[in-house]
């Protein structure tokens, strides 16, 4: 079953993604259809299975707290689209 | 033969010899790229003039097991001044200020990198044909998709392009194209190789392994690459053993398992056969095989498209036009910049994994989709443990069919989702798996899958060896319409 | 504020944690750097860049729950909190939310004249956001820039249950929390840096009344004062809408400094949809009970502890002892000075008075005092001794405080030593009192004012340096003895 419009394009906000008119069709009919595939889920009972986060039985991974230099500047800002005053520049914030 | 046809050890062993330099492989190798890239289309940068420096280099100085080989990385993998687009728009210009750790790896031992190949955006695909910018070709029938997402590390292999390629594997992206192309694929083991400098599909199931003509360069490389890295928290620190070492341990009393729901309706009948006759190989030359279940391997697709997609859809937040990638010049606002800039750079189904991810972890349906899906892994990775309470090793086939037309599974995704039925398992429960060839069905390679124990590589290895040298089906040449 | 209405708050706290490095990468957490030198791939969420934990900011956590009397969970782990801003390089911040390092805690305050104890619901490790500076105004077209420093930097998020029912409450859990944290060495606790940050849930309710009411969060807060205003404002704020029939709505709103009120920051776009979910980047933690041991037994002296010790060692007064354990520094001063002079309710009365002053005068931290405790040890010696009159210490500490030159140095150089010789003293009386021989008649008559006159004159003539007590008794056995 599609998704409606509306949770479409709640999704794709949350997803900061915009979609045009036909995208958002599309996606709400192929969405749809996967949901539908993926609820086959819900043929396993699973109230008692713990969920599998991480996949390797290790722990506490840590590194020292130990300050070392930072890339120059320029280096780490070489592929950034628009700079001001070494700072990115971005559009006002609503 | 020219040395574009040779493997890595053999390679190796001419230039221990004295019999070849450096130069004269990466020339070789660079002069086939020229004669049949035009066909096969595996590259997205190719930098002859550095190859070439490298080269040059390695004839200078000594040392390095790989001095002078030539390479292909999947363009995943960060390179420091080499452009790194992932196939997307939104890294088109992207040059990284750093090397992935396997990257510096593989340099530090004398590799080559020629180039960055071909992949289905953001790794996320079965064909290639979602790159931004081309479709790369399966050498064995140029209509063909070569599968994906690293369907550039595998045609390139099998094109003779390169000897060998690193992709990464995170449903079966590393298998699945080396079935559809006639290579060896292998993916370690979740943890074994390190996965810094490799852009993120998803964190809990990508893992970095090798495309080779054969299953001897497989060990070689995997030696270089595998093994604990700092930078990288998921990294096991486990020491690397010597991989070769298991090549010439043979068969004999291993215990080999496949599973009847790998051999069910939706596989290909030829395939079947194919890996069927590879079954019977194995015990009349001294193993056990027998039947087994996998019980809940028909919900290891859905549970993988949910938790994949999530971890996906959070990695995939950070291109937003600020601080690299894309960037929509016209918005006006914060938001327009995020949601135009990303609606531009990312093609539909990055789109579409990113939206489906987003959906599974939002307010309401955390429960139903994601942390379902991680219920269902923990059962998934449990039939694997029982399972290899009893046997070393499960075989099945790659895929479900050989390779498909370019174009054919375009119209619906889940009919292209469905090609990594049998390669998504493993990753859902972490464990290592290669894909050798064994065969053909229709004048189009066959592969087959040998999974393992956790960090048991060197078994899985072990048990490919012994087959592909008792079947001779190692580097095989596809015609190419070229010579 | 109506007794009606009671004023619930609970305080949300941002503490960075005085790591050398980020909580991810090796990046400096040095404060005042210029903009995006401090900033790697990693801290910068680059393409394949991965987190690798700075174990620093775990023991810091463990020390600071355990300050805080908090349970310190044995298993936790980190999660991906998902929103998009463009201080926020990852698009999601690595945070804990449903198991967090610590619980379950509390501390006490001494606030509105009672002792109280505040729970405290949780405390957990999370990264910081990088520094937005928005350029421009309405009239022109207004921009923001992007400085990543500070994205990285470790945080741990204190937060309070709505145990605090008045302004001063809240100022006093600040103070307490803020002392704990400089005792432990854990941040340092400067709202102005940013290193200590407050954000405030209020609400109100009918006296009486179980149920909580709507609250808003109140974010903005620079200051402890601040944070009072803020609370007082709105709470009459709330009171006066519920009187008026309105319904009040769960915001966030912000403190406006310059006109002292409560602005709300609704936007038009939904709430955000966080996401949470564990990061499969970060293995969990498993905190073992002997790494905690070791960590409490290496816990220093805490504020409240230390103001037990100076009331029961030396009676000082509580609310005394609470403000000489504002701060390490203070009670290090405090402890220097006594253990020198042994007078420790003079100390507390020149550092509580004088000191206060000058150094909130001149905008300056204890730290920054110019004379060290010995010399103020040496100073109060000095007026013991009667070598200075209390009078005269008191320019002879605002000369110490402004050259940190030495009390001894100070009085030589002022000629300031108090002159309790009586023979010179005894000279000047015999002398004022030849000239003053109606005043010596007045005296005798009974006439109070006449013995002050004579004080005062032995004053001038000595520039205010005669020991005020020899000339008292010198004066009145003269005087007695002349007349009859």
């Amino acid at each position: 079953m599609a998704l409606s419009l509306a949770e479409v394009e709640h999704v794709a906000l949350l997803a900061r993604l915009t979609l045009s008119e036909n995208e958002k069709e599309l996606f709400a009919q192929q969405l749809g259809a996967i949901l539908e595939y993926v609820d086959k889920l819900k043929e396993l009972p699973t109230d008692d299975i713990e969920p599998l986060s991480h996949i390797l039985p290790i722990y506490n991974v840590f590194r020292e707290d130990h300050c070392r230099p930072s890339p120059p500047r320029e280096e780490t800002m070489a592929n950034a689209p628009l700079v001001e005053d070494g700072q990115y520049r971005v559009p006002r914030i609503i | 033969m020219e040395l574009y046809e040779l493997t890595v050890h053999q390679l190796v062993n001419l230039l221990d010899k004295g019999e070849i330099n450096p130069r004269e492989i990466v020339d070789s190798f660079l002069n086939r790229i020229q004669a049949v890239e035009s066909k096969v289309k595996a590259f997205l940068t190719l930098d002859e003039d550095r190859a070439r420096e490298e080269a040059n280099q390695a004839c200078r100085q000594a040392g390095g097991l790989l001095r002078g080989i030539p390479y292909g990385l999947k363009d995943l993998f960060c390179t420091r001044g080499m452009r790194t687009t992932c196939a997307s728009r939104m890294l088109e210009d992207f040059v990284p200020p750093y090397d992935a750790t396997v990257v510096n790896r593989l340099s530090q031992a004398g590799g080559v990198l020629v180039g960055k190949l071909n992949m289905d955006e953001f790794a996320m695909g079965s064909s290639t044909e979602h790159s931004a910018f081309f479709a790369t070709h399966n050498p064995w029938d140029l209509q063909r998709v070569p599968g994906g997402s690293s369907g550039g590390s595998a045609a390139a292999v099998a094109a003779g392009e390169v000897p060998f390629s690193l992709g990464s594997d995170t449903g079966g992206s590393i298998r699945q194209p080396a079935s559809f192309c006639g290579v060896v694929g292998l993916r370690p083991t979740y943890g074994r190789v390190s996965r810094w400098g490799v852009v993120a599909f998803a964190s809990s199931l990508d893992q970095v392994g090798v495309l080779s003509k054969d299953v001897r360069d497989s060990a070689l490389v995997m030696n270089l690459i595998a093994g604990y890295d700092p930078l990288d928290s998921t990294s096991v620190n486990l020491e690397v053993p010597d991989y070769t070492v298991f090549l010439d341990k043979g068969i004999k009393g291993m215990k080999i398992a496949y599973p009847r729901e790998h051999f069910g309706p939706g596989i290909q009948e030829d395939v079947k056969e194919t890996v069927s006759e590879a079954l019977k190989w194995f015990e009349e030359n001294g193993a056990v095989v027998e039947e087994v279940s996998l019980p809940h391997s028909e919900y290891a697709l859905p549970a993988y498209y949910l938790v994949a997609t999530a971890e996906a859809s959070t990695n995939l937040a950070r291109f937003d036009g600020v601080r690299f990638g894309l960037r929509d010049e016209g918005a006006e606002n914060i938001i327009e910049l995020f949601s135009q800039s990303r609606a531009n750079g990312f093609g539909a189904e990055v789109k579409r994994r990113i939206m489906l991810g987003t959906y599974a972890l939002s307010s309401g349906y955390y429960d139903a989709y994601y942390l379902k899906a991680l219920k269902v892994r923990r059962l998934i990775w449990e039939d694997f443990q029982k399972v290899f309470g009893d046997y070393d090793l499960i075989v099945s086939p790659t895929t479900p069919t050989t390779a498909f037309k370019l174009g054919e599974k375009l119209g619906d995704p889940l009919t292209e989702y469905m090609t990594d039925i049998l390669t998504v398992p493993v990753n859902m429960a972490g464990l290592p798996g290669i894909s050798i060839p064994c065969g053909f069905a229709g004048g189009l390679p066959v592969g087959m899958q040998i999974i393992g124990k956790a960090f048991a590589e060197g078994t899985i290895l072990q048990a490919a060896h012994a087959f592909e040298q008792g079947k001779g089906l190692r580097n095989q040449k596809p015609p190419l319409g070229v010579n | 504020m109506s007794s009606d209405y009671e004023v619930v708050v609970g305080l949300e706290v941002h503490a960075e944690l005085k790591t050398e490095s980020k909580i991810f990468c090796g990046c400096s957490t040095a404060f005042g750097a210029e903009p995006n030198t401090q900033v790697c791939p990693i801290c910068a969420g680059f393409p394949g860049m991965l987190p690798v934990l700075n174990r620093q900011v775990v023991e810091l956590a463990i020390r600071t729950g355990l300050a805080l009397n908090c349970e310190i969970a044995d298993y936790c782990k980190f999660d991906r909190k998902n929103y998009f801003y463009p201080d926020l390089p990852k698009a999601y911040q690595n945070s804990q939310y449903d198991l967090p390092i610590c619980k379950q805690g509390y501390l006490e305050i001494d606030a509105d004249g009672h002792r109280k104890k505040v729970r405290i619901n949780r405390a957990h490790m999370e990264e910081d956001a990088g520094k937005l500076v928005h350029q421009g105004s309405i009239t022109t077209s207004a921009y923001t820039l992007v400085d990543l420093n500070r994205s990285g930097v470790p945080l741990l998020e204190i937060v309070s249950e709505p145990d605090l029912r008045s302004p001063g409450e809240a100022r006093a859990y600040m103070e307490k929390l803020r002392a704990i944290l400089l005792f432990t060495g854990v941040s340092d606790g400067k709202m102005e840096e940013g290193s200590l940050r407050c954000d405030a849930n209020v609400s109100v309710r009918p006296r009486g009344e179980k149920a909580l009411g709507t609250r808003a969060e109140i974010k903005n807060l620079n200051s402890f004062r601040a944070l009072e205003k803020a609370i007082e404002y709105e709470a009459g704020r709330q009171i006066a809408a519920l009187e008026d029939g309105e319904k009040l709505v769960q915001e966030t709103r912000t403190w406006d400094e310059e006109k002292q009120v409560t602005r709300s920051m609704r936007s038009k776009e939904e709430a955000n949809d966080y996401r949470y979910f564990p990061d499969p980047d970060l293995p969990p933690l498993r905190i073992s009970r002997e790494w905690v041991e070791e960590v409490r037994a290496s816990l220093p002296e805490m504020p409240d502890q230390a103001q037990q010790r100076l009331v029961s060692d030396y009676g000082l007064p509580e609310y005394d002892a609470g403000l000489l354990t504002l701060t390490p520094d203070h009670l290090n001063f405090f402890d220097q000075a006594v253990a020198l002079c042994q007078d420790a309710k003079a100390v507390s009365n020149w550092m509580m008075g004088d000191m206060t002053r000058l150094l909130n005068q001149n905008n300056m931290e204890i730290s920054a005092c110019r004379f060290t405790p010995a010399q103020l040890a040496r100073m109060l010696q000095l007026i013991a001794a009667g070598t200075i009159s209390g009078k005269m210490a008191k320019s002879i500490f605002e000369e110490m405080f402004d050259s940190g030159e030495d009390p001894e140095r100070i009085i030589k150089e002022k000629g300031m030593a108090q002159i309790s010789n009586e023979d010179e003293l005894g000279k000047i009386i015999e002398e004022i009192i030849q000239a003053h021989p109606g005043v010596v008649q007045d005296y005798h008559s009974g006439k109070e004012k006449a013995f002050g006159f004579f004080v005062g004159q032995v004053m001038k003539a000595t520039r205010g340096q005669a020991n005020p007590a020899i000339v008292n008794r010198l004066l009145k056995e003269r005087l007695n003895r002349e007349g009859a």
